[in-house]
C-alpha cells in the first residue's frame, strides 16, 4: 500500500474521534486544534499516520491493533526514527477503523512487513519538509540543514529550530515525491533495532490500561447472551419469568439467528439485559430456552475424527505434484507410513470477547478489543442495516487476540441489542461462551508416506491433509482448504524429486477460524514429526538428517508460475533455513547433550509468515510426567525493529505451542462443545510451561517478515521429537495429555 | 448493608450480598484493574488482596468481605513504584497486559509472606495465574528481581 503525503481530513478523523473539535481544513493539511485556536496554533498532518503540534508534540497514529505483540510501539518507532523525533515528545493515538489507513486487519503477522515502508515514508516526508522549512527561514540550501532529535540544525552557522517552531512553515513546503525521499542509514537509527519500552507499560502495571472489558459509556447497560448449544440452532421460544426476578435484570431481548454462510455474524440467541454484568449473567442462568437444534446436533468428535482419518487414507485432491511419486515408491528401498492428528483448538484469550456499542440517530459507535475495526464497521453495519461508514469503531487494547478477535460477531451483538434498546449496551462473554462459541482452529488428520533410499533419505514423499476449511465462513459448499495449503504444506522445502501434497474434503459442523499460526500448526507437526521418524528409522542424527533432506542452499519461488514477475524478496531461501537449524543446534548444545535419564532434545524447523524458525526443545520425562527445562529458538525474520518484542513473541509462542502440544483439545458430543473453562480446556501454567526459552535472532538486512505467529508451529513437533528421543514413544495424536503415563 | 474498605476508603454496599467482589469493583466502583477471566477462580486475572492476601475476587462474595480491607492494583501503589511494578517494567514483562494486574497482586501477596521465595515457591504461588501470552519466564524473573534473589 502507499502512503498519501497530504490528506485533507478533519481533526476528528485524524485523531480517531478522540477529540471532538473538527474543522475541515484544506490545502497543506494544517489543522486547527479547536475552532477557537489562535491563528498559527495548528496541527500539521503530513501523513494519515502522523501529526505535529506547534508545541512540538508529535502525534503518531497506531492504526493496527495491540494484542500483545508490541505493534503499538514498533510501528510508531519507525515513524519517529525517520522523523528524527524525540520519543519522549511522541504521543501515540489509536486509530478508529478507517480505510484511509490501509488494512487494519491485525493478523497474519503482517503489521511490520506491510507497513514498514509506509511508516518510513511518513517519517521521512515530514523530516524533509521540516528541513526545507528551516532552510527557507534561514535562507540556506536545504542540503545544509539536518534534522536531529526534534530540531533542525544548520551546522555552518550553529543555528537551531525546534520542530514546534517549524510546524507552520513546514506545512507550506512542497511535499517531496516518493522517489526524492532520503532515508536514514542503519547506523543513524535512534529507535529501530533498539528496545523501547512498550507504549502501555506504565499503565498496565498500575491497572490503568484500558481493555475492551473496561470500556464504559454513560447510560450503558450490560448484556449476557444465551446462544444455541449446537451450531446453527434457533430459538423456538423461551421463558424469562425467573430471569426477570433477578435483582438488576431489566429485560430480555432476542438476537436473530445467522444466515449461512456464517461469516462474522452473531450466532443469535436470547440476551438478558441488566444494570451490571453479574446480574445479567445470573439472569441468564434462569432463562429457559427451547431450541431448534438443527442439523449439527449429531456432531460427535470421535466419529468425525474417524471420517477425517479414513479420508486421508484415500487418494485426495492433488495440491502439488513433483516427479512421479507412485513410480518412485515402487523402487524405494523402504516404505514408511504414519498418521498424525491435531484436534480443534480454542483461542482462549485472557479477555473473553466483549464490546460496547451505541446505536443512536442512525449511526453506531462501538468500543471493542478488535483485531479488525474495518470488519467491525462492515459486520455491524450489516447487522443493523447501516452503511459501514455510519459505524465508528474505537479500538481498545486487546486482552489477547490470537485470531479470535478478527471476527467481530460480539460487537455486532452489542449493536443489535443497542438498536432494540435505544441505549448503549455492553455485551460480556463468559469464559464458557468463549470456549463453546469460538471460531475454532480446524481439526486436521494427516497421512504421510515416504519411500527412502538405502541411506534412509526420501526419494518419494506423499502427504495428505484433511480438515474443515476456513472458507466455510463464506461458502457453505467449501470442503477443501485453500490458503491453508500455503501454510507448511505445498511449501515444504525439502529437496525430494518426487513429492506430492494432497488435500481431502471435510464437512464443517462448527465455526472455523484462524488461530495463531493457523494450518502451520498441524502441517509442521506432521512434516517435522515424520521427518524425525525417518531419521530415527535410518539411525541418523536428526539435525544432520534435517539438513540433508533440506538439500543444497537454494531459493524456491513459491508464487504460482503466472505470478512470477521480477524478484521476490521473500523467496523461500533454504540457506536461511539451514542457518537457523545450525544456530538452534549450536545454542542448545545439540552435539554435546546426549539422551539419557528421560532427558533428550528434539528439533523442528518451519518457515511461516515468511520467517524461519528452528526450535530445539529439551524435555524430561519422569514417571510419565513431562517437563520442559529449556527451549532454544533461532529466528530469521529479516530486519528487526524491536528485538525485545521479537524475543517476547517467541517466548510466548513457546508457551502457546506447549499448550497445544500438551493439553489443547476441543471436542463435541451431540453437537455440543464439551469443554467450557480452564478446568477442562487447560492452557499451560507457569509450572507446565518451558522453564527457559532462549531466543537467538539472526542479524539480517532482508525485508522484515512476520513475528507474532512463526514461533508456534515448531513447538509440537519439537516436543514430540524430544519425547521420542527420551522415551522411544512416538506421539502422533495431539494433545499429549496422558499418553506418557 | 455491607461496609468495607477499598484502597483505603470506606465503602458501603447494600446490593445482593452474593455478588462477587469483582463485579462490585468493576461495575459499581469503576475500578477496572482487576479483570474478568474465567468466573470460577481458575485463572487469577481477578486477583485482589483481602487483608493483604491474594484472593480470587470472581468467587469471593460481597458478604465475605464485610468489614475487611480490599486492595486492588489501583491501590497497590498508584505511582507504580512498588518493587514488583518496578521489576515488571525493568523486565518488560507484559505482552497484552490483561492478566498482569492479577499477576502482580498474586506476586505481592507471595512476597509479603515469603520475602525471599525459592523457585518452587514462586511456581507454586504463580501457577494460580494464567498468562495466555506466555510471559511466565519474565514474571519469574521480575519476582526474583523484586525480591532481590538471584535470577
Amino acid at each position: 500500500m502507499k502512503t498519501d503525503s497530504i490528506t485533507v481530513v478533519s481533526r476528528r478523523d485524524f485523531l480517531g474521534g478522540v477529540f471532538s473539535a473538527g474543522a475541515l481544513v484544506l490545502g497543506a493539511g494544517v489543522l486547527p486544534l479547536k475552532a477557537d485556536t489562535p491563528a498559527g496554533a495548528a496541527t500539521w498532518q503530513p501523513s494519515v499516520y502522523l501529526g505535529l503540534e506547534p508545541d512540538g508534540r508529535v502525534i503518531i497514529i497506531a492504526h493496527r491493533s495491540e494484542m500483545g505483540t508490541g505493534i503499538r510501539t514498533a510501528l510508531p518507532m519507525i515513524v519517529a526514527d525517520e522523523l528524527e523525533a524525540d520519543w519522549k515528545r511522541v504521543k501515540i493515538e489509536q486509530a478508529i477503523g478507517d480505510k484511509k489507513y490501509g488494512s487494519q486487519d491485525t493478523d497474519g503477522s503482517e503489521s511490520i512487513r506491510d507497513f514498514y515502508d509506509p511508516m518510513r515514508d511518513a517519517g521521512a516526508t515530514a523530516r524533509m519538509m521540516l528541513e526545507s522549512a528551516a532552510a527557507s527561514k534561514w535562507g540556506v540550501p536545504a542540503s545544509e540543514c539536518k534534522a536531529k532529535n526534534h530540531e533542525v540544525i544548520h551546522a555552518k552557522s550553529g543555528r537551531k529550530l525546534g520542530y514546534g517552531e517549524l510546524v507552520a512553515l513546514a506545512a507550506k513546503q512542497p511535499v517531496p515525491k516518493k522517489e526524492e525521499l532520503k532515508f536514514k542509514t542503519a547506523a543513524e537509527y535512534r529507535y529501530i533495532g533498539k528496545n523501547v519500552p512498550i507504549t502501555d507499560l506504565d499503565d498496565i502495571v498500575v491497572g490503568r490500561a484500558e481493555f475492551g472489558m473496561d470500556a464504559r459509556v454513560p447510560g450503558m447497560v450490560y448484556a449476557s447472551v444465551e446462544r444455541s448449544p449446537v451450531f446453527g440452532g434457533k430459538v423456538k421460544g423461551y421463558d424469562d419469568s425467573e430471569a426477570k426476578k433477578v435483582r438488576g435484570v431489566a429485560k430480555t431481548l432476542t438476537i436473530p439467528p445467522f444466515q449461512q454462510p456464517y461469516g462474522f455474524q452473531p450466532l443469535g440467541g436470547v440476551a438478558v439485559i441488566a444494570d451490571n454484568t453479574w446480574a445479567a449473567m445470573q439472569g441468564r442462568k434462569k432463562l429457559k430456552v427451547d431450541w431448534d437444534l438443527g442439523s449439527n446436533a449429531s456432531l460427535d468428535s470421535a466419529a468425525y475424527k474417524k471420517t477425517l482419518q479414513e479420508t486421508a487414507r484415500r487418494a485426495c485432491k492433488v495440491a502439488r505434484n513433483d516427479g512421479d511419486v507412485d513410480a518412485a515408491f515402487k523402487t524405494a528401498a523402504k516404505i514408511h507410513e504414519a498418521e498424525y492428528y491435531v484436534p480443534h483448538l480454542a483461542h482462549a484469550s485472557m479477555e473473553p470477547p466483549v464490546a460496547v456499542a451505541e446505536f443512536k440517530n442512525g449511526k453506531v459507535e462501538a468500543w471493542a478489543p478488535t483485531q479488525n475495526p474495518q470488519a467491525v464497521q462492515e459486520t455491524v453495519a450489516k447487522a443493523v442495516g447501516l452503511k459501514p461508514e455510519d459505524v465508528t469503531c474505537h479500538v481498545t487494547l486487546l486482552g489477547g487476540g490470537f485470531g479470535r478477535k478478527s471476527k467481530p460477531d460480539y460487537v455486532a451483538e452489542a449493536a443489535v441489542l443497542s438498536k432494540q434498546l435505544g441505549k448503549p449496551v455492553k455485551v460480556v462473554w463468559s469464559r464458557e461462551d468463549d470456549i463453546r462459541f469460538d471460531f475454532y482452529h480446524a481439526v486436521a488428520a494427516m497421512y504421510m508416506k515416504a519411500g527412502t533410499d538405502p541411506k534412509g533419505r526420501p526419494v518419494a514423499w506423499l502427504q495428505r491433509s484433511v480438515f474443515p476449511p476456513i472458507e466455510s465462513q463464506d461458502n457453505v459448499d467449501a470442503k477443501y482448504g485453500s490458503f491453508e495449503l500455503d501454510m507448511g504444506w505445498n511449501d515444504v522445502p525439502f529437496e525430494i524429486a518426487n513429492f506430492r501434497a494432497e488435500c481431502g474434503p471435510a464437512d464443517t459442523h462448527i465455526r472455523i477460524g484462524w488461530l495463531r499460526s493457523v494450518a502451520n500448526i498441524p502441517h509442521a507437526f506432521a512434516v517435522q514429526s515424520f521427518t524425525d521418524e525417518l531419521a530415527a528409522a535410518a539411525g541418523r542424527d536428526r539435525v544432520e538428517y534435517l539438513l540433508d533432506v533440506l538439500g543444497k542452499p537454494r531459493k524456491i519461488d513459491l508464487r504460482p508460475p503466472a505470478g512470477r514477475k521480477g524478484d521476490d524478496p521473500y523467496m523461500l531461501d533454504t540457506a536461511r533455513m539451514r542457518r537457523v537449524i545450525e544456530i538452534a543446534a549450536e545454542q542448545s548444545g545439540w552435539a554435546k547433550k546426549k539422551p539419557g535419564n528421560g532427558r533428550a532434545l528434539g528439533i523442528a524447523v518451519h518457515r511461516s509468515f515468511l520467517t524461519y524458525v528452528a526450535t530445539v526443545v529439551e524435555v524430561e520425562v519422569d514417571k510419565g510426567r513431562l517437563s520442559i527445562p529449556r527451549v532454544d529458538m533461532a529466528i530469521d525474520t529479516g530486519k528487526v525493529i524491536h528485538p525485545d518484542r521479537v524475543r517476547a513473541q517467541l517466548e510466548g509462542a513457546s508457551v502457546f505451542g506447549t499448550s497445544i502440544a500438551l493439553m489443547g483439545e476441543i471436542t463435541a458430543a451431540n453437537g455440543r462443545v464439551t469443554q467450557s473453562n480452564f478446568n477442562n480446556y487447560p492452557v499451560a501454567r507457569m509450572n507446565e510451561a518451558p522453564l527457559e526459552t532462549h531466543v537467538h535472532i539472526v542479524a539480517s538486512t532482508a525485508p522484515p517478515a512476520g513475528v507474532g505467529e512463526p514461533g508456534v508451529p515448531g513447538m509440537s513437533p519439537a516436543i514430540c521429537n524430544a519425547i521420542f528421543a527420551a522415551t522411544g514413544k512416538r506421539i502422533r495424536d495431539l494433545p499429549i495429555k496422558k499418553q506418557l503415563a | 448493608m455491607i461496609q468495607l474498605t477499598v484502597n483505603g476508603s470506606t465503602k458501603t454496599y447494600d446490593g445482593d450480598p452474593a455478588m462477587p467482589v469483582l463485579w462490585y469493583l468493576r461495575d459499581l466502583l469503576e475500578l477496572t484493574g482487576a479483570k474478568f477471566g474465567c468466573g470460577i477462580g481458575l485463572c487469577g486475572a481477578c486477583t485482589v488482596h483481602v487483608e493483604g492476601k491474594a484472593i480470587r475476587s470472581c468467587v469471593t462474595n460481597m458478604s465475605d468481605v464485610s468489614g475487611k480491607r480490599v486492595t486492588t492494583i489501583e491501590g497497590l501503589n498508584p505511582s507504580g513504584d512498588h518493587p514488583l511494578q518496578k521489576a515488571w517494567k525493568a523486565a518488560n514483562v507484559p505482552q497484552c497486559g490483561y492478566c498482569q494486574a492479577g499477576q502482580i497482586m498474586q506476586a505481592a501477596s507471595l512476597l509479603s509472606e515469603k520475602p525471599k521465595p525459592t523457585d518452587r515457591e514462586i511456581d507454586q504461588a504463580m501457577q494460580a495465574n494464567i498468562c495466555r501470552c506466555g510471559t511466565y519466564q519474565r514474571i519469574r524473573q521480575a519476582v526474583k528481581m523484586a525480591a532481590g534473589v538471584r535470577a
